[in-house]
């Protein structure tokens, strides 16, 4: 226990940041030009991080696996970003906003992070407008709001669909920006296979160059891991094919604990599985819930079309079940409650897994409104219905596009068919308050850390989050150490430290290609999906997650004696590529599944099918279970839980209620 | 689940930047029309891996068609035969049994094939850091609702901001130009009051560094335009042609 110690700042909620901000140690412009920082990842928290660093002067170098850093998976984010700006004079304010995410999180968060997310979050709104993001205005010229998930509050900013997409290249136009002035070096198609350790601290990474193949060394006083989340443990995700976790992992297995992993985020408004050649899961954005309504068949096993049943024999379960939140309960709320009407045989489509995001009923409304203010009395249906149309277009225009070229129904004429999937992962790697890892001199922004989500993050909260991380976090934070490095000269990197992690490198990628088995890296990775959807997924129990131990150490043992990889080491191989990454899932899963089966509570998304109450709620144990579950890595996938136990000196810790 | 489509694939293989390239044939057997095209091309892959021979390298990363990442030029069109959408969104019922489909990489002198489908498109990447961008450090800005933009401004904006670098403007133009790509970022931040302190040298040096890449000149094809999947507007190239001129002829430096 004692290992752990957040660093949370002493004092009022209120004011620890700024005072913190104005206490923690500087770097002098001078010293900054000599103190070289890798980052790892270039999504919302790592060009954020990359540009605000490397405009304070630091040299930075920037590594990611794609083409390009502006393809990183944060452009793929839909529906939003929060911010307490209170724009809409609805009662909005920067505790309110703490509170809700706290809430959200279902207690499992910490205060004094989640405070400075709030506190921050209103700058990087001014600061995208200031850089030429070009969010969604009202007819007066000022930004217009919606409103997401487990709030009552309207503090979503967005760009259409495409929030993510607009922040990314915000990001992306200021890493370049300085990319360009040469103040940072950037390593496109570029894979971090390990972090280099001199005298116990963070030094550098060992990545390859995915086109050549070759190993490359790299110094930093520093290192940041910015490389998103894990949900591709799971196979089928909405993540991008190409995200995963062997950053993280490697760094956990070199010393930085792991927070929480079992803490994933089932996403409810997926488009359904529609076979076995499925290779990823489309997320439809929860800003849908705006103005779509959720509902299944009263009937059992119904088989009329979703036009044809009238609405008495239609059940909004959500409005049903949650009158005060209604279809903008939180995620894991609503993923549960869809999972419980399938399993009760109220399920549509051919696979019966999935319930309908209805839109009639607002496109009409807003159809009223339109002839309204367009003088047309009397409109017929028709009329309305497409005058409707076009609001429900402009707002959500390439969602349904996208929706109907995967399924090939047009959702303007029916409901769309959603079903929950994973999205997120609240874990990630254990930090203090400066960010900081377990490991001296690593860090971990953005979806890679564990901090501010607790066991459920609320939509439009991850861009924030990264985007608070990178510019307006980190560029304080890393001060407090960096300012103890000023004296330490770059490293070479023949140093002995480099050339062993580099040896290591090349032996596990010998391994690989030695394995010279009969079965693909996708064929491991989908059968790992199944035994983590199956029994680390949407429910967990106690037996379910102790044999899906047991299955997952016999898989890894049948990859490491079966797999093939194809061609060779030293050229561009995405097979090569694929098989480092699954090789950690498969480390990965099997901690997964011991923290769930250590947290016997259920909280957020991670519900224990044993442990809720009589009206299938979440039934979480303060008493016992209110901490963070930090697991230290201790060799051949042994790990130790170390506790940091949670304080709630501003909240009044209660059973999350939507009702 | 496996469906009913047999197909004749004719895909680029070359097995690195300067090895020579050639067509080659692949027969694919019970395709599903609900596979995405990137999924049939992964049953594909499947079985070259258990035949033991090199699968198809092709970029792709988050298949929805944001990323920008895939690129396959398919029976002569980048992304294929449907319009507004990404190979990655191109699904098998588009497809017909029976089908040869021949499928490429971009092709592009400042594109070169990295490996089969790969191409190195950090040409754009260079545009960018040129001038693709608003000069604001962290921490600068002032209140967001202190500069009201006009709705219609800030709309036509944004549908210049969708673009995703994904090239199928270059990879179908007949002069590999870059003039869309280009155009549609000067046009995003000439459209909005921030991007005006910095409008003169952004074109120039833009332009500049596109001609340096070795991208094609514009003649007005329109191709860019027809074969975007975002549809970004070929009125982005005009806009960006009045901020060039005007740039020349007004620019102190």
């Amino acid at each position: 226990m004692s290992k752990l110690d957040a660093k949370i700042p002493e004092g009022q909620l209120e004011t620890k940041w700024t005072k913190y901000k104005s206490s923690v140690p500087l770097v002098n412009p001078s010293n900054k030009r000599n103190l070289e920082i890798v980052i790892v990842g270039s999504g919302l928290a790592g060009a954020s991080a990359a540009a605000a660093l490397a405009e304070l002067g630091y040299k930075v170098k920037v590594f990611c696996f794609q083409d390009s850093p502006r393809r990183a998976h944060s452009i793929a984010a839909q529906g939003g970003i929060n911010a307490a700006k209170n724009y809409q004079n609805d009662g909005d304010s920067i505790y309110r906003l703490f509170y809700d995410t706290i809430k959200g999180g279902d207690y499992r968060a910490r205060e004094g992070n989640v405070h400075r997310l709030s506190e921050v979050s209103g700058n990087i709104i001014d600061q995208c407008v200031a850089q030429g993001v070009p969010f969604a205005r009202e007819y007066g010229g000022l930004l217009s709001n919606r409103s997401f998930g487990g709030t009552q509050v309207q503090r979503t900013f967005y760009a259409a669909g495409q929030t993510g997409q607009q922040l990314l290249l915000g990001a992306y136009s200021a890493l370049e920006r300085q990319i360009g002035m040469g103040a940072v070096e950037m390593f496109n198609r570029h894979e971090m296979l390990e972090v280099v350790m001199i005298d116990g601290k963070a030094r550098g990474i060992i990545a390859r160059d995915l086109i050549t193949g070759k190993l490359e060394r790299h110094f930093g006083h520093a290192v940041l891991l910015c490389t998103g989340g894990y949900g591709n443990v799971f196979y089928l995700s909405t993540n991008a094919m190409g995200s995963n976790a062997t950053a993280v992992w490697k760094a956990h297995k070199q010393g930085a604990f792991f927070g929480n992993p079992c803490f994933t985020q089932i996403h409810p408004t997926c488009i359904p599985v529609s076979g076995d050649h499925q290779s990823k899961l489309t997320l439809m954005s929860e800003s849908l819930r705006n103005d779509g309504r959720i509902w299944v068949p009263k009937k059992k096993d119904e088989t009329r079309k979703a036009v044809d049943i009238p609405e008495e024999e239609r059940d909004y379960y959500l409005e049903r079940r949650y009158p005060a939140f209604g279809n903008l309960v939180p995620r894991d709320v609503a993923s549960r409650a869809a999972k419980e009407r399938c399993d009760a045989g109220h399920g549509v489509g051919t696979s019966r897994m999935a319930v309908y995001l209805d839109f009639t009923f607002n496109m009409d409304r807003y159809g009223k409104i339109e002839a309204t203010k367009k003088g047309i009395h009397n409109a017929d249906a028709a009329t309305i219905r497409a005058l409707g149309k076009d609001v429900i277009t402009e707002k959500y225009g390439n969602l349904f596009d996208m929706y109907k070229q995967i399924t090939g129904e047009d959702p303007y004429q029916m409901p769309m068919r959603i079903y929950p999937a994973v999205h997120y992962t609240m874990g990630g790697l254990w930090v203090d308050y400066n960010l900081m890892t377990t490991i001296p001199g690593l860090y971990a922004l953005g979806e890679a850390n564990f901090s501010d989500h607790g066991a459920n993050r609320l939509g439009a909260s991850a861009l924030m989050q990264g985007l608070a991380d990178g510019y307006f976090v980190i560029p304080y934070t890393i001060g407090s150490y960096l300012s103890k490095e000023i004296s330490v000269k770059s490293i070479p990197t023949s140093h002995e430290a480099f050339v062993a992690a580099e040896n290591k490198v090349q032996n596990d990628i010998d391994k690989f290609f030695n394995i010279k088995g009969t079965k693909s890296v996708d064929h491991f990775h989908k059968r790992l999906g199944k035994i983590m959807w199956e029994k680390c997924g949407m429910a967990r129990n106690e037996k379910g997650l102790k044999e899906a131990i047991e299955e997952i150490r016999a898989l890894r043992a049948e990859f490491w004696k079966d797999l093939r990889v194809t061609g060779e080491a030293n050229e561009f191989n995405p097979e090569l590529e694929k098989a480092g990454r699954v090789a950690d899932f498969l480390e990965l899963g099997e901690l997964m599944c011991k923290d769930a089966l250590n947290r016997n509570e259920s909280c957020g998304g991670h519900f224990r099918e044993e442990y809720q109450t009589e009206e299938g709620e979440a039934n979480r144990d303060d008493d016992n279970f209110a901490f963070v579950a930090a697991w230290e890595y201790k060799g051949d996938n042994n790990f130790e839980m170390h506790k940091e136990e949670l304080k709630y000196e501003n909240i009044k810790i209660a059973q999350r209620s939507y009702k | 689940m496996s469906g009913n489509m047999n197909l004749t694939l004719k895909v680029w293989r070359q097995k690195n930047s300067n090895a020579k390239g050639e067509l080659v044939d692949f027969k694919v057997n019970d395709i599903s029309p609900d596979m995405s095209f990137l999924e049939m091309f992964d049953v594909l892959n499947e079985r070259l891996v258990s035949e033991n021979t090199d699968p198809i390298a092709f970029d792709h990363d988050c298949r929805e068609g944001i990323c920008g990442m895939c690129s396959m030029f398919i029976d002569g069109r980048p992304h294929g035969p449907k319009d507004g959408i990404t190979t990655c969104q191109l699904h098998m019922r588009s497809f017909k049994d029976g089908d040869t489909i021949t499928v490429e990489p971009w092709r592009a002198q400042a594109f070169p094939v990295i490996k089969d489908l790969v191409v190195d498109r950090t040409a754009f990447d260079r545009i960018i850091a040129a001038g693709g961008y608003i000069s604001v450090n962290t921490g600068n800005a002032q209140d967001a609702n202190c500069l009201p933009i006009s709705k219609d401004n800030a709309d036509e904006s944004f549908a210049a901001a969708a673009c995703i670098g994904c090239g199928a403007c270059v990879a179908t133009c007949k002069n590999a130009s870059a003039m869309l790509f280009v155009s549609a970022k000067v046009s995003q931040l000439a459209l909005l009051p921030q991007g005006e302190p910095e409008k003169q040298s952004r074109v120039l040096n833009m332009v500049a560094q596109m001609d340096a890449e070795g991208f094609g000149s514009c003649t007005n094809t329109g191709a860019c335009e027809a074969e975007c999947p975002k549809g970004i507007s070929l009125s982005n190239i005009a806009r960006m042609n009045r901020e060039y001129l005007g740039a020349q002829f007004c620019s102190e430096k």
